[in-house]
Parts: C-alpha cells; sequence; structure tokens
C-alpha cells in the first residue's frame, strides 16, 4: 500500500496534474457559484475535455470540479439565499442570516474553512481506510436506510423555532406529500400528477429550494418596500471582514470535528449522499447544542452554518468510497465519472488499487492540493464576492431572480418548471406571512422519498413483517438512537423544570423550619 | 438499398459488430443536424446522442451537430415535440430513444408512440442479462429458475428502475421462458442502477437484471458473476456467458438505442438520414467513439425498424398484460 502511494504521490505532484487540479478547482467553484448549476452540470461540461487527457489527469480534473462546485455552491447560498447545489441548501438557513447582519465576509471564511476541514478530513480516512470502508458501503440494507431517515427526521425539530413545533410538523409532512409527486418506483404507477405528464417525474428539489428560499426572499423584500427604502449604511470593512474570534474558533472547532466523520460516512452509503449528510449533520448538531445555542439556529448560529458546510464536502469526498472500490456511483456526479472511467478503460473495483495504482492514489492525493487549492483561491476573493450585497437592491434582485429561474431551467430544460416555480413562490410567501417556516418542508422533502422507497423495499423484502425493525441489528441501532434524539429534549425539559422546583422545595423546607 | 430494406426472419437476430459487411456508400456530407434528446445531461440518452454526433461530426458526415435537452413527462415531452414541429420546413431535426418508448407508449404515459413519428434507424443495442453476487450458490441460470419454478417467493430480483419498466419485464420474460409464472416474481425496484446493484450486494436480493454492457462492467469488478444474457449468440467479451438459448430457453431480447425523425418527412430526407447514419459506422471516428463507451452495434433502419419495433411491442404487451400492467 505504501509503494501505491508513493506511485500517487508521484503522479499527483506531476506539473499537468498540478495544473488539472486547479483548473478543476477554478471551473468547479464558478460553475458552482451560479445558483441552480450544481456539480452534476459541472462535471458533465468536462467529459469532452477529459477525452484527450491520461486517465489519472482527467479523473484528477473531474474531482476538482466536484469538489469545487460543491464548495462554491455555499457562496451563493450565503450571499443571496440561492442554494448553488442542492447539497449546499442547509448553507443557507445560518449562511444567510449571518450575512443579513453584515457578517458575510465571517461567514463565507467559516464556510471556506468548514469546506476545507471536511474535505481534508475526508481524503485522509479516504487514503486509510477506502479498502476497508467497502465493507460499510455494502453492509447497508433497505431497513437500514429507512431507520436512517426515520433518525433524519426527527432533525424536523432542530428546523423548528420557539413556539412553532406545530407549524414546523405540519411542514415536514406537505414535505413528504409532495415527496410522493411522480411515478412511485415500487408499484410503477404515477401518483398526484393530475394526468399531467409534466409530473411524472416528480418535483426537482432544488427548484423547491429556489422558489422556497431565494425568490420568496427577494419578492417578500419588494412587498415591505425596502427596494425603495434608502439602505441602511453597511460597514464595508466589517462586511468584508473574515475576522473569527478565538471563542467562535473554539465553539465550532467540535462541530466540525464530528461533521467531518459524519459527514464521510454518510458519503460512503451509496443511497444516502451530500444532500442527505448536510441535513442530517445540521439536525444532529441543533440536537447536541444547549438550549441557549438551540435559539441561535436559523437566525445566524456558527454552528448551523459550520456543519452542513463540513458534512457535505466530507460526504462528497465519502461518496469515492463506493465509487473506486465497488464501482457504484451513489448520485448522478459520481455515475459521470464512473463512465469516464470505464471510457478510459479503467475498471474501478476492490482491484482498482492493485491494477491501477496511479489512479487510484493520485485521485485520493490530488484531494488534499484540491483543497488546500480551494482554500487560496477563495479566502483572498472574500472581501471583493462580499461587496455583491452592496449593490443597490434595484439592481441586485432583478439579478437574483434572473439567475435563480434560469439556474432552475437549465437543469431540466422544461419550461414547465418555470411555471411551477412561480406557483410554488406565491404559495410559499402565503405560507411564510402565516409565519409556517420553510425548512421543514425541504427536510421532509429530502427525506420522504427516500423514507417511502426503503421502506416499501423492505417490507416486500420481508414478506410484509416489520420484523426487521428490531432484527437487523444496525437497524435495530439507528431506530434506538432515534428514538433517544426524539426523547432527549423531553428529559431535558423535566430536568430543568425539576432544577427549577428544587431551590423552591429547599426554601419552603427552611420556612417550615 | 436492399441492404436496410430485407426482412429478416428471427427479428431479434441481433447484429452484434455484424455491420462492418455493410458497403460504405459515398454520402454527400449533411450540412446540419439537431439532435433531440428527451432527458437531462449524462443520462444514457444523453451520453448516445453526444458519441454518435461526436463521431458524425469528426468523420466529416455533417458539418455541424447541435443539440438540445428537453426533459419532462418522462420523455414525453420532447415526442410532442418533434410532431408539433413536423410542419416546419427546417426540421432537421432527429430525436433519439430507445425500448422505453415502446414500453411507456404501451402504458400510456406517452399519448403518442413510434407510430406517430417517422423511425429511421436503430444504431446501438444492448442485452439484458441476470447478474448474481459472486458467493452466490447459483451457478447458473438453469439451477436459478429451477429453484424459481419449484417456489417462485425464494427469488428476489434488484432492478434499477420501476415496476414495469424495461429491466422488471425482461426478468419477468426469462423466468416465463424458463417455465415460471412470470406473475409471481418478486421484483425489487431501487431509483438507479448503483443502487439496486448496491442492494444485491448487501444481500437483501439474490438476482440483479440489467444490461449486458453494465453488466460485464461490474462482473469486471470482480463481485458479481453473470448468469445469462438475453443476446442470440455468445458475446466475444465475455464468451463463457451463456445466452437464454444455449440454455434451451426460447427468449431473447435486445434493448436498442436509435433516431426519429417528425411524421411526414420526406423520402428524399429519410434516406439521407439513413445514409448518413450507416456511413458512420464504418469510419474510425465512430469506432473510437463506440469502443470508449463499450457499445454494441445494431443497425436496422427504416421498414426494417418499424418491423422490428412492431414486433417488440407485441412482445412487451404480452408479458404486461400478463403482469397486470395492461388490461
Amino acid at each position: 500500500m505504501l509503494d501505491g502511494i508513493m506511485i500517487g504521490l508521484n503522479t499527483a505532484i506531476m506539473p499537468f496534474n498540478l495544473m488539472m487540479v486547479f483548473a478543476g478547482c477554478f471551473v468547479g467553484t464558478f460553475i458552482g457559484m451560479l445558483p441552480g448549476l450544481g456539480p452534476v452540470s459541472a462535471v458533465a461540461l468536462m467529459i469532452p475535455i477529459t477525452y484527450g487527457l491520461d486517465p489519472s489527469s482527467g479523473i484528477i480534473l473531474m474531482a476538482g470540479v466536484y469538489y469545487g462546485a460543491i464548495f462554491g455552491g455555499s457562496t451563493s447560498s450565503i450571499l443571496i439565499n440561492a442554494p448553488g447545489c442542492s447539497s449546499t441548501v442547509v448553507t443557507a438557513f445560518d449562511g444567510y442570516p449571518l450575512a443579513c447582519q453584515g457578517q458575510a465576509g465571517k461567514a463565507l471564511a467559516l464556510a471556506a474553512w468548514c469546506s476545507f476541514t471536511g474535505g481534508t478530513v475526508g481524503a485522509i480516512i479516504l487514503l486509510f481506510a477506502a479498502p476497508a470502508l467497502a465493507t460499510v458501503s455494502m453492509s447497508f440494507q433497505s431497513s437500514d436506510y429507512f431507520a436512517l431517515m426515520v433518525l433524519g427526521l426527527t432533525a424536523v425539530a432542530a428546523f423548528a423555532g420557539k413556539g412553532q413545533v406545530l407549524k414546523s410538523l405540519i411542514m415536514a409532512v406537505l414535505g413528504l406529500m409532495l415527496a410522493t409527486v411522480g411515478t412511485d418506483v415500487t408499484s410503477g404507477t404515477t401518483r398526484f400528477t393530475f394526468g399531467s405528464s409534466d409530473l411524472i417525474d416528480g418535483v426537482s428539489f432544488l427548484l423547491l429550494a429556489m422558489a422556497t428560499f431565494a425568490l420568496t426572499e427577494v419578492i417578500m423584500t419588494v412587498l415591505r418596500g425596502e427596494h425603495v427604502k434608502p439602505q441602511a449604511e453597511i460597514d464595508m470593512s466589517k462586511l468584508g471582514s473574515m475576522r473569527l474570534s478565538r471563542e467562535e474558533v473554539k465553539e465550532v472547532a467540535p462541530t466540525v470535528a464530528r461533521s467531518s466523520v459524519f459527514g464521510f460516512l454518510i458519503g460512503v452509503l451509496p443511497g444516502a449522499g451530500a444532500t442527505i449528510a448536510s441535513f442530517m449533520a445540521y439536525g444532529m448538531e441543533r440536537n447536541l447544542a444547549s438550549v441557549k445555542e438551540k435559539l441561535k439556529f436559523g437566525k445566524g448560529s456558527l454552528r448551523g452554518l459550520a456543519a452542513p458546510e463540513t458534512a457535505n464536502n466530507a460526504a462528497s469526498t465519502g461518496s469515492f468510497v463506493p465509487l473506486l472500490t465497488l464501482g457504484i456511483p451513489g448520485s448522478g456526479t459520481t455515475a459521470i465519472m464512473l463512465g469516464a472511467l470505464i471510457a478510459y478503460g479503467i475498471q474501478p473495483g476492490p482491484r482498482l488499487f492493485i491494477d491501477n495504482p496511479d489512479v487510484f492514489w493520485s485521485v485520493i492525493i490530488s484531494m488534499y492540493f484540491g483543497n488546500l487549492v480551494l482554500l487560496v483561491l477563495n479566502l483572498p476573493l472574500i472581501p471583493y464576492i462580499s461587496r455583491l450585497l452592496v449593490i443597490p437592491n434595484p439592481i441586485l434582485i432583478p439579478l437574483i431572480l434572473f439567475f435563480s429561474v434560469t439556474g432552475v431551467y437549465l437543469v431540466s430544460f422544461n419550461t414547465f418548471d418555470i411555471h411551477m416555480m412561480v406557483v410554488v413562490t406565491v404559495i410559499s410567501i402565503v405560507l411564510k406571512l402565516l409565519a409556517f417556516p420553510m425548512a421543514p418542508m425541504l427536510l421532509g422533502y429530502i427525506l420522504g422519498e427516500l423514507l417511502e422507497n426503503n421502506l416499501s423495499r423492505a417490507l416486500m423484502i420481508s414478506d410484509g413483517s416489520l420484523s426487521f425493525l428490531w432484527e437487523r441489528p444496525l437497524s435495530a441501532g439507528i431506530m434506538v438512537v432515534a428514538i433517544l434524539a426524539l426523547l432527549s429534549p423531553l428529559v431535558t425539559t423535566l430536568r430543568n423544570r425539576r432544577a427549577a422546583k428544587e431551590p423552591q422545595v429547599a426554601g419552603a423546607e427552611e420556612s417550615a423550619a | 438499398m436492399s441492404m436496410f430494406t430485407r426482412s429478416r426472419k428471427t427479428l431479434l437476430a441481433a447484429i452484434v459488430g455484424g455491420c462492418m459487411g455493410l458497403s460504405v456508400l459515398p454520402v454527400q456530407a449533411m450540412e446540419h443536424l439537431h439532435i433531440l434528446i428527451p432527458g437531462g445531461a449524462g443520462g444514457g440518452w444523453d451520453s448516445t446522442a453526444r458519441g454518435v454526433g461526436e463521431a458524425l461530426q469528426s468523420s466529416g458526415l455533417v458539418t455541424t451537430v447541435s443539440y438540445e435537452n428537453q426533459s419532462g413527462g418522462g420523455g414525453g415531452k420532447a415526442i410532442a415535440q418533434m410532431i408539433e414541429s413536423a410542419d416546419q420546413k427546417a426540421a432537421d431535426t432527429l430525436m433519439i430513444n430507445s425500448t422505453p418508448i415502446v414500453i411507456r407508449t404501451l402504458a400510456g404515459i406517452y399519448p403518442q408512440g413510434f407510430r406517430d413519428l417517422t423511425p429511421i434507424a436503430a444504431t446501438l443495442g444492448d442485452f439484458a442479462a441476470i447478474v448474481v453476487r459472486k458467493d452466490s450458490p447459483y451457478k447458473t441460470f438453469s439451477e436459478m429458475a429451477a429453484a424459481y419454478n419449484k417456489d417462485p417467493r425464494s427469488i428476489k430480483v434488484s432492478g434499477g428502475s420501476a415496476r414495469g419498466s424495461m429491466d422488471h419485464l425482461v426478468a419477468a420474460m426469462m423466468f416465463k421462458a424458463a417455465g415460471g409464472d412470470a406473475k409471481q416474481l418478486r421484483y425489487v425496484a431501487y431509483d438507479a442502477g448503483g443502487e439496486a446493484m448496491a442492494g444485491l450486494l448487501s444481500g437483501e436480493t439474490h438476482a440483479l437484471s440489467t444490461g449486458f454492457s453494465e453488466a460485464l462492467t461490474m462482473a469486471a469488478a470482480g463481485e458479481v458473476r453473470i448468469l445469462v444474457m438475453s443476446g442470440d449468440d455468445r458475446n466475444p467479451a465475455a464468451p463463457d456467458v451463456p445466452t437464454m438459448k444455449d440454455l434451451g430457453y426460447d427468449m431473447s431480447f435486445v434493448n436498442w438505442r436509435g433516431f426519429f425523425a417528425s411524421p411526414g418527412i420526406s423520402q428524399e430526407q429519410k434516406d439521407e438520414y439513413i445514409n448518413t447514419l450507416k456511413s458512420m459506422y464504418g469510419t474510425d471516428a465512430w469506432k473510437t467513439v463506440r469502443d470508449r463507451n463499450g457499445w454494441l452495434e445494431l443497425f436496422r433502419s427504416d421498414a426494417d425498424f418499424t418491423r422490428f419495433l412492431e414486433a417488440q411491442e407485441k412482445e412487451l404487451s404480452g408479458v404486461m398484460k400478463e403482469l397486470g400492467f395492461l388490461l
């Protein structure tokens, strides 16, 4: 293995391959920044270019574009609330409020450092454990995925502000309902399409996120009349400042460490991926936070920004485990990369690191350089990019509208999606005026499809018996964690109540004495 | 002309690498070709269209090739667009499609079918295959079929597409050909081929129904074995894998990918498309693209292609009726 790593290192530090890392990261970051255009589009654009390159260089370029796009996607999430790709939707939850508070530079810098750490920790785990982790990819069955999605749903509490529990449950259910639109894989029938062939493929997640966040936000600004009011003086030096205080670093460090490992493990599972990882990391972090910190989530919490940003990059690195060691693509992006490997005549699988050590190890090693390049490329740009917010609203608002709509259209090339986006935006504005939170709906939607498909598969495999929930140790284990996550707020509340009561009791005893 | 109007006795005789014998007619280069792709970037239709386009352009058969992704309606939107744009004179557009156009039209997902378009030619063909884990107790498809015939509930087959789609129908056809009851097949549907493969490896299903070329890649990774494939003859890429016919079951199936033009185009225009596509097979540019993607050639054009589609429709509607997807 050490020989292999040396071969990989030699291949990865060839000047041409270093250039490929740089080019890939650069292109990826920029495509990722455009709302709607994410890693799939970015990597697909690279296909014709890679034909002329040798295998290692081609895959290094594609990998660079892939994590570059996820890296860049956070920028538009934070600055204009329009997610660059589905795995950076959660980044907007706390990143955009931070930007609104004039801390755009800090938010972008934190996102960059978190992405860097997530990607690098992922690459280290990949380097030492990739062949061993293949068994993890292979061991998850439908019932385990189902349990994992239930665990993910317990995070719905994390998306609920104070006193909004009922409203956020309603929105989560709405999300689950929306996920059932389209062709049901298990039965092969179409549901809730109202006879329209445009709904056969369901509703696109990115469209929902874009309509409920970016579009709703800008239209609310117009409705509130803020676009004509003179804008509040923005402190330029503060806006661009990337300084994180020592306390803040201390606060997010454990979050980043947890989310890196957690994100990577979710990425290793072919049936999950970076988007699921970002949602689950956010929920986990909220569940672990103290009562006081919990209130900050969704209003510009640094931990709430750090968790998904770390997890999505770690997960995208993790998805290379099934791709390289088993030849199984876990997402559209890795499916394109699998196609490219096969076009080169390279067979991904358990023997890849023996047969093609140069490709296997050089791709992994190039990820270290890639993450470093992304950091060097992005940090100096932050003071300039964050000035985007100084653009007067009458110019910025049409620009956001334009990029959001074209972004969604360029993914599907279907004008129906634009119409649907308008309808979703109108509904979402009404719900927003009634103070319904949108994030739980997105959580319900992203988990809903996997939840349902995996449950029906598990039921089919077990002949309709629910016994898999306790018979499979892995499923049972995850379900226990899910139940604990649900009960923990209850326990804390009870304990707090008792703690509040005790001094009174003590006081009463004293007075009695 | 007799080359492609000749009817064949066995309708499913797959021509694998057999197009080398076709004479390359001197064709005048087409000025422009527009290819309509019924799905988004990165899918199977997309890669085929762009591969064929690349071969046509770099071999000089077509001066410029442009592409248009038109997803929506599971591909139905693109068909509707082909029909609507029929009267426009500048129709230099071909649409790529494959076996699902037959299935989805039968299932009523598309309001229109291949009869509403002008079938030009099938260009590629892939067979179906049944794959098992390398440590599976089933060494041959006959053993698996015997177990199925004894107790159909004992075999679970995974596939990377919805119930009632190609992977399901073809697996049902295979077990039926081996004497089983197609209706009893336990087909476990996954969202994508990769997930179906992961399902097989995790041990929750016994077999995987997939395309032969995809199965070859999976088998090369070393985790799975191919039990059987649906071609008429064994494939040189995997001479050890028997065909259904080798095992004594009368069944063969080919998943084609091909091109359609708008309805009502002139005979000259049709001939120009067919000759251009036919000339492509002899070019080096095509061989590069084909080998890079591991594609298997299948050329059927014009009336031959239409007859082939009709036969496939009949066969598929039979199994769809049996499984209850059609009344």
